[in-house]
């Protein structure tokens, strides 16, 4: 489904990986790893058609990601480093303008419903920015539940999130790679999944080696 | 499609109306830029109603510079505007959608504002009804230009000073029309020339500046 071949980027004049593979079909996971530095998130959002390879072609089931454009960004689901909340807007409103601008409107009850599942029973109509760090990244990954992409790019998603959450999340990952859906991920935590489904990247210190 | 712009557009007016300091600080920026004239110039009405077309389109100009910051600057620090990049619509729909949610919180306020400050520079009521109407047809340009170079200074240090540098030579057309057109009027001439071609401007802005913007936020995101 999502392959990349001869990926390279640059920053200044520091190049952060070159040469990279990536392959990943329904039902895997792209275990990204690396130092701080290492171009993890940049490779995220190289997937994500975010930034332009300066070498080497994203393509989504056999279509370059740029070609595609609208129709991939339809596929995808992106975690980002920051969680994209509006402070100004409740939990549950930011759930759903994010829903909605995606093209993926819910209604007010399943967006509560989600909610409360990331454990935010309550905290539905607070403004975000009287909410922890951990409850906002709970807030935007809440959007999980409910969206039916099938490639989940998501960047440091286990961050500020407290152990139950933290399985919760393992858990609807689980879900949809059983579920035939794609998962990029990258995380320092150790997390289990079945060995068979997880492919592993690790970037290293950023000197270029890959896969 | 328009459920997006409308949606963008519903939820920066949302957000503007729970932050309302925002829209007061440009408003009131506006108010005592031009007050500021009566005091420095002195009480003489002849003089004070020569110089308000300028004085006023000076300060809308400058005021909404002020409000440019905020376009894209929030959505740019929590992540939202990555994820706007992601939203399967049109960029430059979604930029046309905040630009016109900008104006409505930082724009129109100036210009239903601009008759009582003409007032009280001693506009009469015919050039007064000149100035609304070029106001009301040259800020939304100055919103729509104006977020191309708030999306190009982005993240950048020193922003502020830049975008001014950037944007305030582009308001050039916007402000000789404008303020043109109520002496035009005052003098007998006529503003329609100048309100056509004022017209003109915010046509070429709507079709051309959502794209550019679009494109900026691009360059500025990689």
């Amino acid at each position: 489904m999502l392959k990349a071949g001869g990926l390279a980027v640059w920053r200044g004049d520091r190049c952060l990986f070159s040469d990279l593979d990536v392959a990943l079909a329904g039902g895997e996971m792209l275990y990204v790893s690396g130092h701080n530095g290492s171009g993890k998130t940049t490779l995220l959002r190289l997937l994500c058609g975010l930034i332009l390879p300066e070498q080497g072609s994203i393509t989504w089931s056999g279509v370059n990601i740029r070609a595609l454009g609208d129709d991939y960004h339809r596929e995808l689901f992106y975690f980002g480093h920051s969680s994209a909340i509006k402070e100004g807007l409740s939990g549950l409103e930011n759930l759903r303008m994010a829903a909605a601008l995606a093209g993926e409107p819910v209604t007010e009850q399943q967006a509560i419903e989600a909610l409360d599942r990331m454990g935010l029973e309550g905290y539905e109509d607070l403004p975000a920015k009287v909410l922890s760090q951990g409850q906002k990244r709970r807030v935007a990954l809440a959007r999980l539940l409910l969206t039916g992409t099938r490639l989940w790019i998501l960047d440091e998603p286990f961050t500020a999130l407290d152990i139950v959450a933290i399985e919760h999340l393992r858990d609807t990952l689980h879900a949809h790679l059983a579920a035939q859906g794609l998962v990029v991920l990258t995380t320092h935590q150790r997390v289990d999944f079945e060995p068979a489904r997880v492919r592993q990247l690790d970037l290293g210190h950023g000197s270029g080696t890959g896969l | 499609m328009t459920t997006a712009l409308m949606l963008i557009l519903r939820r920066d007016l949302t957000l503007a109306v729970r932050r309302m300091s925002d829209v007061l600080t440009t408003l009131f920026f506006f108010v005592i830029v031009v007050s500021l004239f009566p005091l420095g110039i002195g009480p003489e009405l002849d003089t004070l109603r020569e110089i308000a077309p300028g004085v006023i389109w000076v300060a809308a100009l400058l005021a909404s510079m002020l409000a440019l910051e905020h376009l894209f600057s929030g959505d740019y620090r929590d992540g939202s505007l990555e994820q706007l990049l992601l939203v399967p619509q049109p960029l430059s729909l979604l930029v046309f959608g905040k630009v016109l949610a900008h104006w409505l919180v930082s724009g129109a306020p100036l210009v239903l504002m601009a008759p009582l400050l003409g007032t009280q520079l001693g506009l009469t009521w015919d050039a007064l009804q000149v100035l609304l109407l070029t106001l009301l047809l040259g800020t939304p340009v100055m919103s729509l230009v104006g977020a191309v170079g708030a999306a190009l200074t982005l993240g950048l240090r020193g922003r502020g000073v830049l975008l001014a540098l950037l944007v305030l030579p582009l308001y050039i057309p916007v402000l000789i029309f404008g303020a043109g057109a109520v002496e035009a009027s005052a003098s007998g001439l006529g503003a329609g020339a100048h309100m056509s071609l004022l017209g003109a401007i915010l046509v070429l802005a709507v079709c051309f500046a959502p794209w550019a913007t679009a494109a900026a936020i691009r360059i500025s995101m990689e």
